[in-house]
């Protein structure tokens, strides 16, 4: 199959390499208004240093809204090279993985700045909506331009979220925009943001959003007899998957002479339940958590002079997190956690020449959590980074190399009851590098090849450390070293029936070292130490395609196609070869092949897409025994649009079906995903 | 060249039909037992034995293997085949296995329930409801089987009593209960009274620290006997005493092993040495201990056989080639009534399949076999044997 694919993938890129342009490369109507955009900032900025060196993965848009998505998870499923765990539902903890390296390698920025999680490193990205994100940006290793603050070069892999920036038509002052959401699962969805000119140098903008849904859907197991007779078939309604939550947005926008600022806020309110495992004779559970979130943060940014520019970030953050175990037949348990971040960057860039540039940024963070755990730690962090990082352009060449310096500093305390036995005080001081190239051989030709290496770090988390009973203070940090060599080439036409191509192809090597992973202890049941134990090492490919046509009849046509093939396997104990090892397994829930597909077309007001992803099989263990294989899975949704305009005012309509062939999978084993669901949105624009 | 954007669609087209004949989803099909020869038959009127494999919480992973004398052959994950008509098949963590009669009691904790089948068949006659069900033992036609499931108390912290429960082994129902310490693991019966091991594993770190007596004709709770703080095992040994191990809080209280003398109503002595599992086989005490040492970071094992007529440790280690260390997670132990070969069984990181090592009654490695996840369990089939 492998070489299948390889064979096509030759005869994909010969067809391309072979074919010379004549026609010049130049926008294209068919894109919207986003990919023209897009596309003039890579003519503005192209052969300037500070641009990408390697471009992200990028959706946005239109192109974003047009995907059936509930939040931000469901879009980065369509990224290649990304594996979601999801186990199920509206209100389901959603987390994202990139390129097998572990969830906790992952950054996630909101507008620029880092979302932190010290506690357990986990963003729930289940709980991030589109409703306010205008664009979504993932890089493998991290952002290429320099001019960004140290934590930005801190993950393995970066995912940006920006949120919509106010745009005023004419002399329009105001926008009011009101979304409504209902379908399955007992969804109920409102949404409203307003958007204010106050003049040509500040605007701002305000969104509110209510969800609520009961979170019930019917799932369905089933087993059959070898010779396909049914042997049992069980269907249920996943119950305690409800989730209410509130979420509140503001900001503001400025812009001088030389520079830019802004200023946000967010604030987030729920309560969900946690809709367990399903096992033998248990159909619900009764687990909840409430979680609140806080943060304020702003971001300034100004030339000064020709050669020096200074952007300045500063953030403030609490979050609260209470779970709460009532159910009677399992260990009580009411847990509640508080976290607070404080935050800030400075990053000073300087133009050394027209085509080489410098840049250096310095951040402090500091956090800190309590909870009412018995004999809690109280652990407080302090991190200081700095990154030295310079850019340097040379004919079709661009380099970057940046070098990050981390240093640690982690108060705790050992406690009995209310007494303090030990204050503790550890320091970690670490330097890692990256480097990333790209070289565009022909300047009329939008045809790259284009490299990076990168080894940083994740540090343990506050649970992976201080837990009570399992965390263990010993932990190193644990490394990711990625290697990286990619081509990516694309073309636009202005006119005939063809009208646009993108195609990327990437190999990548990854090895994580000192994995940090949970190992069996003493005596008693299921007692847990984490260690540095685990090794990991991944080869992948991933290829992406996009194709755009214009029709007849003002038909718009255009499709993409993600594919990704990793090969994660497990090093980390060569003494466990026997039959049902795990040495050289694939790692649990990576599968081998997993990809998606969209297609969209429009006519005058009428939108239609398509959408299917593709996750091969997986087995939930690095032993890939028979008894703990998974299914492959893969769904498809559908959706339809139609815009009523009346002046400046307008109503779109939208109606999915998501999952229209009503497959019955789990992500993750004995976590149930929803069968064929139905959304209706009504946005109403003034 | 010009471009052939047809061409290149086809192509694309190609390409996306093969990638959705990567591979489909197919139908799940009832897992067909793996039969593996082990070694040469053996004929006592020992027949076999079942092993219970927990599984890990969540993974709906409890599997029950069997491994037959007279064939030497190991059949692993017999249940879902036997019972095809079950939906989930045995379900969440297997914490204790039986034998009474003609039948074969799985008590599944998770799955607050106990699966009853038959002895040879493995057929399931019935289920027992018992929520968080957590050991049985059996006497004079019933079943008692511990529960962590009380009621719940509500003072200042909250707490939940535990509970043994009285099933009539022939219409499988719970015909009585009797309220005991909070989170109670194992009992035996010996003289007309139920011995429990109360924990209190919930409300760290105040650990239950006594042994529930209750009258078996009365069932009601007579009396509690203080031992140590996080009791898990308890067995009755031939000479009338109880041999009951604790887990201690994992820091300053290590895990330690008593004895009580029933019959004199004393402790009579106590073992500094760590208990994670026994197996008791006439006069012999096989313990597995694992205690986690904070200095070294690592599991510290040993396997005691200690005498239980003198009350002496005879050994340290009854394994004797070595095999040790192979076995990363020593989990359960178990002996063959006649031929006192010595079962082992390794869960390794509770999550990737466990092992099973067979030793000879000196010591050595005889063979060893892949298991389902966290093998723990043991019942023996045979005639005139106690088969549990």
């Amino acid at each position: 199959m492998l070489k299948k694919i390889a064979i096509a993938l030759v005869a994909l890129f010969s067809c391309f390499l072979g074919a010379q342009a004549q026609e010049v490369n130049s926008l294209s109507q068919v894109e919207d208004i986003d990919t023209i955009q897009y596309l003039q900032n890579v003519v503005v900025y192209g052969n300037r240093p500070y641009g990408n060196v390697i471009p992200s993965q990028m959706l946005k848009g239109k192109q974003l809204e047009r995907l059936n998505s509930h939040s931000v998870a469901d879009a980065i499923r369509y990224f290649a090279g990304v594996q979601l765990k999801d186990y199920g539902g509206v209100g389901g903890i959603k987390t994202v993985d990139m390129r097998s390296m572990g969830t906790n390698h992952m950054g996630v920025f909101y507008d620029g700045i880092q979302l932190g999680n010290a506690q357990n490193g986990q963003i729930d990205l289940g709980r991030f909506s589109l409703d306010n994100v205008e664009e979504i940006s993932l890089y493998n290793g991290q952002k290429s331009e320099i001019f960004q603050p140290a934590r930005d070069y801190g993950s393995a892999g970066s995912i940006y979220l920006r949120t919509k920036r106010p745009k005023f038509i004419g002399d329009k002052h105001d926008n009011l925009n009101i979304t409504m959401r209902t379908g399955s699962f007992g969804l109920a969805n409102p949404s409203i943001r307003w958007e204010h000119r106050f003049n040509r140098n500040l605007t701002m903008s305000l969104n509110a959003e209510y969800t609520y849904a009961t979170g019930q859907y019917h799932f369905r197991y089933r087993k059959v007899f070898s010779d396909g007779v049914v042997a049992w078939d069980t269907t249920a309604v996943r119950k305690n998957g409800d989730v209410q939550a509130f979420r509140a947005e503001g900001a503001i926008f400025g812009t001088s002479e030389d520079g830019k600022w802004n200023a946000k806020a967010y604030y987030y309110d729920s309560e969900r339940g946690i809709p367990g495992a399903i096992v033998n004779n248990v159909w619900k559970s009764a687990q909840r958590q409430w979680d609140r979130n806080f943060f304020a943060q702003g971001s300034w940014q100004k030339c000064l002079g020709e050669r020096y520019e200074m952007m300045l970030n500063a953030k403030y953050a609490r979050d609260y997190m209470r779970y709460l175990n009532p159910d009677t037949t399992l260990m009580y348990l009411d847990n509640k956690f508080w976290q607070d971040e404080i935050y800030v960057s400075s990053a000073n860039k300087y133009t050394i020449m027209s085509d080489w540039e410098a840049n250096l940024s310095v951040d402090y963070k500091w956090n800190y959590l309590n909870s009412n755990l018995v004999n809690f730690a109280c652990p407080t962090r302090h991190t200081l980074l700095a990154a030295l990082s310079t850019a340097r352009t040379w004919r079709g060449f661009k380099i970057q190399a940046s070098v990050l310096y981390t240093h640690v500093n982690d108060r705790y305390t050992s406690r009995s009851g209310s007494t303090v036995i030990e204050k503790h005080n550890k320091h970690l001081n670490k330097f890692t590098p990256a480097v990333f190239m790209s070289y565009q051989p022909w300047q009329e030709h939008d045809l790259n090849f284009r490299a990076f290496f990168k080894r940083i770090f994740r540090m343990p988390t506050f649970n992976d450390l201080y837990y009570t009973d399992i965390g263990n203070a010993g932990l190193r940090p644990e490394y990711a070293t990625q290697w990286n060599v990619g081509t990516l080439y694309q073309r636009y036409l202005e006119s005939g029936w063809f009208r646009g191509v993108k195609l990327s192809a990437d190999a990548y090597y990854n090895i994580v070292n000192d994995k940090i992973i949970a190992v069996p202890k003493g005596t008693g049941q299921y007692r847990w130490m984490m260690m540095n134990i685990g090794k990991v090492k991944i080869r992948g490919i991933d290829f992406t395609a996009r194709l755009a046509f214009r029709l007849p009849h003002d038909i718009v046509l255009e499709g993409g196609i993600n594919y990704t093939y990793q090969r994660a396997q497990d090093y980390s104990n060569p003494a466990d070869t026997l039959d049902g090892g795990c040495y050289k397994g694939q790692i649990s829930y990576i599968p081998w092949h997993s990809g998606s597909a969209t297609v969209h077309a429009a006519w005058k007001n009428l939108d239609f897409n398509y959408s299917c992803i593709y996750v091969g099989e997986r087995y939930h263990n690095s032993a890939n025994i028979l008894a703990n294989h998974e299914q492959p899975w893969y769904t498809h949704d559908l959706s339809a649009s139609y815009l009523f305009a009346i002046g400046r005012t307008s109503l779109k309509i939208t109606a999915e079906v998501n999952n229209v062939f009503n497959q019955q999978y789990d992500v993750i084993q004995n976590y149930p995903m929803p069968g064929r669901n139905y959304r209706l949105i009504l946005k109403f624009d003034i | 060249m010009i471009i052939k954007p047809h061409i290149l669609f086809l192509k694309l087209l190609l390409f996306a039909v093969m990638l959705t004949t990567v591979s489909c989803r197919e139908e799940v099909v009832i897992f067909v037992p793996e039969e593996v020869e082990i070694t040469a038959p053996q004929f006592t009127s020992v027949q076999a034995f079942y092993l219970l494999n927990e599984g890990n919480m969540g993974s709906n992973k409890a599997t029950l293997d069997y491994y037959n004398f007279r064939t030497g052959r190991y059949t692993r994950n017999i249940f879902g085949f036997a019972n095809p008509d079950v939906p989930k098949e045995m379900g969440d963590v297997g914490n204790d296995l039986g034998i009474y009669g003609s039948k074969l009691y799985a008590v599944i904790n998770c799955s607050n329930k106990i699966d009853v089948m038959d002895k040879m068949s493995v057929k399931k006659i019935g289920q027992i409801e018992i929520p968080n069900c957590r050991f049985i033992k059996f006497y004079g036609g019933y079943a008692y089987v511990t529960s962590y499931a009380g009621p719940v108390e509500i003072t200042t912290d909250y707490k939940q009593r535990g509970y043994v429960a009285k099933i009539d082994t022939t219409t499988l129902q719970v015909v009585d209960t009797c309220l005991v310490g909070y989170q109670p693991d194992e009992l035996d019966i010996i003289n007309g009274k139920i011995y429990v091991a109360n924990s209190g594993g919930y409300m760290v770190p105040n650990y239950e620290n006594t042994v529930s007596v209750i009258d078996i004709d009365t069932f009601s709770e007579e009396k509690r006997i203080e031992v140590d703080i996080n009791l898990q095992c308890c067995r009755a040994d031939q000479h009338g005493n109880l041999w009951i191990s604790s887990r201690g809080d994992y820091y300053e209280n290590q895990s330690r092993l008593f004895v009580y003398d029933t019959r004199h109503q004393r402790l009579v002595k106590t073992f500094d040495t760590s208990v994670s599992s026994m197996w008791l086989d006439g006069d012999s005490l096989y313990v597995i201990g694992v205690q986690f040492s904070y200095v070294t970071m690592k599991n510290e094992v040993s396997y005691a056989l200690i005498n239980t007529s003198t009350l002496e440790q005879v050994s340290n280690s009854f394994i004797t080639d070595g095999t040790e260390q192979e076995i990363t997670m020593p989990y359960s132990v178990a002996v063959n009534p006649i031929t006192k070969e010595i079962y082992v069984t390794d869960a390794k990181d509770y999550v990737s399949p466990g092992r099973l090592y067979c030793f000879s009654p000196e010591g050595v490695k005889q063979w060893d076999v892949r298991t389902g996840d966290i093998p723990a369990h043991f019942a023996f089939v045979g005639d005139n044997i106690n088969e549990k």
